[in-house]
């Protein structure tokens, strides 16, 4: 019997463990990381009045003072870079989740709930900064249970779930503009101005605690990042390789819909950065999977970028970022759909 | 012989289907057992429920004494591999990589890749004759090559016991065997080793325990030469029989006396009548 052993099997034990692949990450981060402080730069050199990288960066260092480029430009080109890394990583929690690349919060109507909950915080309470963020946070966690709660059935389908996310969000979507068209006439703009998805106008004094928040939520996912690639593997071998798979989606959903709703409750639901931010940085790091942090460069990116573009194209009209980032992202949720009809 | 791992009075089922009351197995330690039956009589279910993916309705599934469910996830991952069916590989994801995953179990957020896990990984490959695809994206293998990858990963992930639900379905007659010998090899080296397997010829010849299942229950098991005879294929898989001694290893050997030119292939078979 030990005749037919492993005969003929024991070949060159060439070490291939992906060094490749993970010097691309290394690559990405670093064009990643010069990126963003390029366009950084030049969101805090435009505006009304052009400034100098060299006034810029004597600002920045504190040998000079400016107003309007410590207390206007550099919270909102902060607030993109934090916010598109939060968004980015969100969607590749919820692409993980579903095991779909169309599973983003914006597809599926988080941003849609987490809106819904910060309008209700305005137009039935006060409306303070923290009513907002626990108005979002309660109307994404509805949307994401509801979503759950429908698309459970006999076991856990990413397809059935972002169908049924869909259709959810063009029902919140719905709602969020009954509320706008209910509301008193200042509430009604403000909220319109903000229900694209908006950078104009933050200030420090918005960002403390959003900042905070996102940078918990995300220090808390990256100590379950390699769990949630193990669970890439399906259930049952993430299951017999040691991932409490329960205890993980939860915590899953929490920080998707927690860096969601905190860039919502600030800025408005800024759709298609999520989408398509954590698919692009898993194809330039020609990754396994959708890993997180080419998702939170790319993210990054995308959403400064965007911004700056808002900013531009009619200036001196500061255009939503949204407004921009739909654009674009809308093409590619187009693309994405009919390649996913055609397979299904 | 002696069992760690045990199956007491389990019942198994899908929503309202019931798959298996009752049923009791012991998984002699340090052996090779095979479980056969015919298709959708319960084997995979029954390797589920080894595996914790399926909790018994009633009954208990233990190792050393202790319910499966109750063990911590990854404790119970450094002591039982699992092989599926139908695994899935992660988009893009290329072989040695994917061998790593089997690492899963000894790692933690602050101890993500050590010298063992590298060790292990490049034996596991060896072993499951990969070691030259290492660098191949999954997706672009052909289906026997991936088998032995997903083999290679379970293997990686060096459990005492080993669960597998028929890991050579896609593979080519030579693959088929050098599987079969490196399980009886693990075998050889103290490992428990259940595989469900189809052709019940390679079960006799290389299962020192075959569990024969039919309609969610254990029909017969043993030693394949004690157990195995035309009654029991009749029975478990309606197939009429004669058993022969395998020429090379002497265990039984099943010759179905089925001919395609039999009556008994014929007599379901609508006859086409011209007018
Ligand atoms: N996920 C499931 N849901 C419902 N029924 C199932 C499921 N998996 C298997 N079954 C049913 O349970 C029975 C046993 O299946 P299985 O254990 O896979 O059989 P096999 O012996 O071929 O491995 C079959 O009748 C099958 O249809
Ligand atoms: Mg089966």
């Amino acid at each position: 019997m030990s005749t037919l052993n492993v005969r003929g099997l024991t070949v060159r034990g060439r070490t291939v463990r992906g060094p490749r692949v993970q010097r691309r990450t290394v690559v990405l981060t670093a064009a990643m990381t010069a990126l963003m402080l390029g366009l950084g730069l030049l969101g805090l050199c435009y505006g009304a009045s052009w400034s100098t990288p060299g006034e810029v960066l004597a600002v920045l260092s504190g040998a000079e003072r400016s107003v309007v480029i410590s207390e206007w430009r550099l919270p909102r080109v902060l607030a993109g870079l934090v916010f598109g890394a939060a968004l980015g990583v969100a969607g590749a929690i919820f692409q993980n989740l579903t095991r779909n690349p169309m599973g983003s919060p914006d597809v599926i109507g988080l941003d849609a709930g987490a809106y819904t909950g910060a309008l209700v915080a305005i137009t039935a309470l006060s409306g303070t900064s923290a009513q907002l963020a626990v108005g979002s946070v309660i109307g994404g966690l509805v949307v994401a249970a509801v979503i759950y709660a429908l698309s459970f059935d006999q076991g856990f389908s990413g397809l059935r779930l972002v169908v049924i996310g869909i259709a959810l969000n063009a029902m919140m979507t719905a709602v969020n503009s009954w509320i706008v068209l209910r509301a008193d006439l200042e509430v009604a703009i403000a909220a319109v101005g903000w229900s694209a998805g908006s950078l104009n106008a933050v200030g420090w004094e918005d960002l403390n605690i959003p900042f905070t928040a996102i940078a918990l939520l995300l220090a808390l996912m990256a100590t379950q990042a390699h769990a949630m690639h193990q669970a890439a593997l399906g259930d049952a071998v993430a299951t017999t390789t040691g991932v409490g798979l329960g205890r993980l989606r939860l915590l899953m959903v929490l920080v998707g819909v927690g860096c969601t709703a905190t860039v919502t409750a600030v800025a408005g639901p800024i759709a298609f950065i999520a989408l398509a931010a954590p698919q692009i940085g898993r194809r330039l790091a020609g990754a396994a999977g959708v890993p997180l942090l080419p998702a939170a460069l790319t993210g990054a990116v995308l959403l400064l970028g965007a911004d700056l573009v808002a900013q531009m194209l009619l200036a001196p009209v500061a255009l939503p970022v949204g407004v921009v980032s739909t654009a674009i992202g809308g093409c590619y949720l187009i693309w994405l759909l009919t390649k996913e009809v055609r397979r299904a | 012989m002696s069992a760690r791992l045990t199956a007491r009075e389990i019942t198994l089922r899908y929503g309202d289907r019931v798959v298996s009351t009752r049923l009791s197995l012991d998984v002699p330690d340090g052996a090779f057992t095979a479980i056969v039956g015919p298709n959708g009589c319960g084997k995979s279910t029954l390797l589920r429920a080894f595996a914790r993916l399926l909790r018994p309705d009633a009954g208990r599934v233990e190792l050393d004494g202790r319910e499966v469910g109750d063990y911590p996830a990854k404790a119970l991952a450094q002591r039982l591999g699992f092989l599926p069916q139908d695994p899935q590989a992660p988009e893009d994801i290329r072989v040695r990589q994917l061998v790593g995953r089997g690492r899963f179990p000894y790692q933690s957020f602050l101890a993500l890749w050590s010298a063992r896990d590298e060790r292990a990984v490049t034996d596991a490959m060896a072993a499951a004759g990969v070691a030259d695809l290492g660098d191949r994206p999954v997706r672009e293998l052909s289906g026997g090559q991936r088998q032995r990858v997903w083999m290679a990963m379970v293997l990686a992930q060096d459990t005492p016991y080993l669960l597998l639900d028929e890991p050579t379905s896609f593979l080519d007659i030579t693959h088929q065997y050098q599987l079969l010998g490196l399980l009886a090899t693990l075998r050889d080296q103290g490992r428990t080793v259940v595989a469900v397997l189809h052709d019940i010829n390679q079960a006799c010849r290389f299962a020192d325990h075959l569990v024969a299942m039919k309609d969610g229950r254990v029909a017969a098991e043993g030693d394949p030469t004690d157990i195995v005879d035309a009654a029991l294929i009749e029975d478990v898989f309606e197939l009429p029989s004669v058993i022969v001694p395998d020429p090379v290893t002497n265990t039984p050997m099943v010759v179905p006396t089925l001919r395609a030119d039999a009556s008994a292939l014929r007599a379901d078979v609508p006859t086409q009548r011209g007018d």
